[in-house]
C-alpha cells in the first residue's frame, strides 16, 4: 500500500497511445477467403483461441505461401475488450512476412512490447496482459494447424505465468535459492503473478492446472524434507548441529551414537542401557539413562562406565552433554 | 454532446441541493453540539433536513434515521452489529442474503463467514428476482438477520420487499433492506413494507457524496458501529456534517415527493423505454432480466458479439457514459455477480451494458445516444469473431411482443 495505490485511476489511463490507436482503428481486422489465399499461392489457415472463463476470443487467418512457408496474408477477428483488439491487431502484423517457424517464436511479451510508446513503459496495465497472451496462443494454434502437430509441442517448458512467461522449473529454483516464503516475494523476484494475477490462485480470470500458491507450498514442503534429510544424514561428529536440533532429532542422534559406539561395549560385558530422557538445563544437555543387564549391578556404573558413555557422546555430539544414571 | 447514463453509479448534485448546502461551509459553520449561537444556528436547517428524510421514506417520528457516511457504512453497521449483538453470544448463527447484493453486504458477510457465521446467499430466478418463498424456506431457528436489496443496481429489478417483510415478521427475524437503488426511483415506504432497517446513500438521488443513512425502526436494538461522542443520540458518534445532512435532506425532498416519483415513472421511464426499444431493434440484443417490476431508469442490455468494455470505450469516445459488469473492465477480472447469476452463457456475462438515466436526461440526449450506440455496435460487430461465427438465435423481447 502507498499513496499512489489509495487513489486508483481508470485502467484506460494506462493504455499506450499505440494501444488506443489500434483499439480505435485496427489495421488488420477482417478475414481471408480460400479464393484469396489461392490467388496468393498460399494455404489458408484459420485458428481460434478463446479463454472460456474470460469470454474473450480471437480468430486468426493466415495465408501461408506454399513454397516458402512464409505468411503472406494475416488478418484477425476478435471478441474482447479494446486491449484484446489492439493486441490481436499487433500480433497479426508481427506475423506478416515471417515463416511459420519464425512466427511461432513470437511471444506475448513481443506483442506487448510492440504496443509500447517507449521501451520502459508497459503498454497496458497488469490485469490486461492476458490479452496479449491470447494473441500469442492463437499463433501457436495456427502454426500447429499448418504443421499438423499439437500446439503444446511448441512449448518446451511448462509455463505457469503466461503474462511474464515464467516456467515452473524457474519458479521452483528461485523459491529454493532465495528461500522465498510468500507469493509477494515470488512476484518481486520473478514478475510471475504480477500481471493478470490468474496464476496466483484459483478464481482468477483464467483457470489453471496449477497455481503459484501450490508451487510455493509444494516447494516449501520439499525444502523442509530436504532440510530434515540433510540433518538426519549429517555426520554424527557435527557438534555444532546438536544444539539446534529438535528434541526428536537429539534423541535420534544420541541413539545413533549409543548404537554405534556404546552398546557394543556394554553388551560385551553382558549389560546394556536405554535412553530415558533428555533435558536442557543451564546450557547443558542432561541425558538420563537406565542401565540394563549386568550394567545395572556393575560397580563401575557410576564411575568408569558412566565416564566412557559421557565422553563418547561429548566427542560425537556436544561438549555440553552430561549423562545421569537413574 | 455529453450524455451521462450511469446514474446508478452516482448522480449529479441537483443545483437546488447545492444552494442549500453552500451557507454551511463558510457562513454557518458552527458545530451543532456547541452551546453558542454559531453552533445552534444550524439546528433549524438540520431539523428541516430530518423532516424531509422522515417524510421521504415515511418513517414514524419514533423511529431513528441515523446519518452515516454512506450506505456502505450503514450496511456494514447492520451486518456487523447483528454479529456483535445476536451471534457472538451463541444464541443465533445464521444470516440470509442474496447472491446479487452490493459488495457492502456480500463482502461484510464473507468476512463474518470467516469468523464462523453461517451465511445463506440466495439465488435470483431467471427474471433476476429474489423470490419471497426462497427467503421463507431459508429461515431457520438460528437466523439472526435477513438482508436483501430493495432494487438491484444492475437490472433495476425490484425485490418483493413487502412479502419478505411479512415473512420475517411472522418468523420473528430482523429484516434489513439496502434501498440505495430504490429511493427517488420508486416509492419507499418503510411502514408499508414492514422493514426493520433500510440503508441509503444521498449521492444516488442527486445529493452529495459522502453522506447516507440508516433507518432503524423503533425498538430495534443495534449496537453503535462508531463509538465516541453523544451525537445521534449515542447511536453514531462524530461531529455532524451539517452541509451534507442539509444536502441529503433537500435531495430526499426533491426526489421522493409524489410529483417527483411520477416524473421518474413517466418521463425518465419513457426515455429509458425509448432507448431500450431502439437498441432492441438491433438484431441479437436482449434485456437481461425481465422488463416488469423494475426501477424506471435502468436497463441492462446484452448486445451479442460486443464485449462490454469495448462498447464502453466507443461510447466514451462519443461523450456517453454507461457501465458494464464485464470482467474485463474490473480490477479483479471477475464478472459482476449479477451477470453470472443469469446462467452459464459466458458471452452474455461479457456483453452486458447498463444504461441508468436520471431526471436530468433529455430526449435529445437519448436520440444522440441511440445514434452513437448503433455506430458502436456496427463497428465492434465488424471486428467481432464471436458475432461473425455464432448462430444468431436471440429474438429481442419487444420485437417478439
Amino acid at each position: 500500500m502507498a499513496k499512489s495505490s489509495l487513489v486508483s485511476g481508470s485502467i484506460w489511463d494506462e493504455y499506450s497511445d499505440i494501444v488506443v490507436d489500434r483499439m480505435n482503428n485496427p489495421q488488420h481486422q477482417g478475414h481471408i477467403t480460400e479464393e484469396e489465399a489461392e490467388a496468393m499461392n498460399a494455404t489458408l489457415i484459420v485458428a481460434d483461441f478463446g479463454a472460456e472463463s474470460c469470454g474473450d476470443a480471437v480468430r486468426l487467418y493466415w495465408a501461408v505461401e506454399k513454397d516458402t512457408d512464409k505468411i503472406v496474408g494475416s488478418k484477425f477477428k476478435s471478441f474482447g475488450c479494446g486491449t484484446a483488439i489492439a493486441s490481436s491487431d499487433i500480433m497479426t502484423e508481427l506475423c506478416m512476412g515471417k515463416t511459420v517457424d519464425e512466427a511461432v517464436k513470437i511471444t506475448n511479451i513481443d506483442v506487448e512490447k510492440a504496443m509500447r510508446d517507449n521501451p520502459d513503459t508497459p503498454a497496458v496495465p497488469p490485469q490486461k496482459m492476458h490479452c496479449s497472451v491470447m494473441a500469442y496462443d492463437v499463433i501457436k494454434k495456427a502454426a500447429a494447424t499448418y504443421k499438423g502437430v499439437d500446439a503444446e509441442s511448441f512449448e518446451e517448458e511448462f509455463i505457469i505465468c503466461e503474462c511474464a512467461r515464467v516456467t515452473q522449473d524457474t519458479l521452483v529454483d528461485v523459491i529454493k535459492i532465495n528461500d522465498l516464503k510468500t507469493v509477494e516475494e515470488i512476484i518481486d523476484f520473478t514478475k510471475a503473478g504480477g500481471f493478470c494475477k490468474s496464476c496466483i490462485k484459483a478464481g482468477g480470470h483464467e483457470a489453471k492446472d496449477i497455481y503459484l500458491i501450490d508451487i510455493l507450498k509444494d516447494t516449501r514442503e520439499e525444502m523442509e524434507r530436504e532440510r530434515l534429510t540433510a540433518m538426519a544424514n549429517a555426520p554424527k561428529d557435527d557438534k555444532e548441529d546438536f544444539a539446534s536440533m529438535s528434541m526428536v532429532q537429539k534423541t535420534r542422534a544420541i541413539d545413533a551414537v549409543v548404537e554405534e559406539y556404546v552398546r557394543p561395549m556394554l553388551i560385551m560385558d553382558g549389560g546394556d542401557m536405554e535412553l530415558v530422557d533428555i533435558k536442557e538445563e543451564a546450557g547443558n544437555f542432561d541425558v538420563y539413562i537406565k542401565y540394563l543387564g549386568a550394567c545395572s549391578t556393575c560397580s563401575t556404573g557410576s564411575t568408569g562406565t558412566l565416564y566412557a558413555i559421557e565422553s563418547t557422546l561429548k566427542q560425537n555430539l556436544d561438549e555440553n552433554i552430561r549423562v545421569i544414571t537413574l | 454532446m455529453q450524455v451521462y447514463l450511469d446514474n446508478n453509479a452516482t448522480t449529479k448534485v441537483d443545483e437546488k441541493v447545492f444552494e442549500e448546502m453552500t451557507p454551511f461551509f463558510c457562513e454557518m459553520y458552527g458545530n451543532p453540539n456547541s452551546l453558542h449561537s454559531v453552533g445552534s444556528a444550524t439546528h433549524p436547517k438540520i431539523a428541516e433536513a430530518f423532516d424531509y428524510l422522515y417524510e421521504g421514506i415515511n418513517a414514524d417520528d419514533e423511529d431513528d434515521i441515523i446519518i452515516t457516511a454512506n450506505a456502505t457504512e450503514a450496511n456494514n453497521w447492520v451486518v456487523k452489529s447483528v454479529w456483535l449483538d445476536r451471534i457472538l453470544d451463541g444464541e443465533k448463527n445464521h444470516i440470509i442474503t442474496s447472491e446479487v447484493e452490493h459488495p457492502a453486504i456480500t463482502a461484510a458477510c464473507n468476512y463474518l463467514e470467516k469468523k464462523g457465521v453461517d451465511i445463506t446467499y440466495l439465488t435470483v430466478n431467471e427474471e433476476g428476482v429474489l423470490e419471497a418463498d426462497a427467503v421463507r424456506d431459508a429461515i431457520r431457528e438460528d437466523t439472526a438477520l435477513v438482508s436483501v436489496m430493495w432494487a438491484n443496481n444492475e437490472t433495476g429489478k425490484l425485490f418483493p420487499i413487502k412479502e419478505i417483510g411479512a415473512i420475517c415478521k411472522e418468523k420473528g427475524v430482523l429484516f434489513h433492506s439496502d434501498a440505495t437503488q430504490a429511493i427517488g426511483k420508486v416509492k419507499v415506504d418503510v411502514q408499508d413494507a414492514g422493514v426493520d432497517m433500510i440503508s441509503f446513500s444521498a449521492h444516488k438521488f442527486h445529493g452529495p457524496k459522502g453522506v447516507g443513512g440508516l433507518y432503524i425502526k423503533k425498538g430495534v436494538a443495534l449496537s453503535p458501529y462508531m463509538h465516541g461522542g453523544e451525537q445521534m443520540d449515542g447511536r453514531r458518534a462524530g461531529t455532524l456534517d451539517v452541509a451534507s445532512i442539509v444536502g441529503m435532506g433537500k435531495a430526499m425532498q426533491l426526489a421522493t415527493n409524489t410529483m417527483a416519483l411520477a416524473y421518474e415513472e413517466n418521463h425518465v421511464g419513457m426515455l429509458r423505454d425509448k432507448l431500450e426499444r431502439a437498441i432492441l431493434k438491433l438484431p441479437d440484443t436482449i434485456v437481461i432480466g425481465d422488463t416488469k417490476n423494475r426501477t424506471p431508469n435502468t436497463t441492462l442490455i446484452s448486445i451479442r458479439g460486443v464485449e462490454g468494455e469495448a462498447m464502453l470505450w466507443d461510447l466514451n469516445k462519443n461523450g456517453i457514459s454507461a457501465s458494464t459488469g464485464s470482467a474485463c473492465a474490473s480490477e479483479d477480472l471477475e464478472a459482476n455477480p449479477v451477470m453470472n447469476a443469469f446462467g452459464s452463457d459466458s458471452e452474455l456475462a461479457h456483453t452486458g451494458i447498463r444504461f441508468s438515466l436520471s431526471r436530468f436526461n433529455t430526449e435529445e440526449q437519448i436520440d444522440y445516444a441511440i445514434e452513437k450506440i448503433k455506430e458502436a455496435v456496427e463497428r465492434l460487430r465488424s471486428i467481432s469473431s464471436s458475432y461473425a461465427y455464432t448462430p444468431k438465435n436471440h429474438v429481442s423481447e419487444l420485437e417478439h411482443n
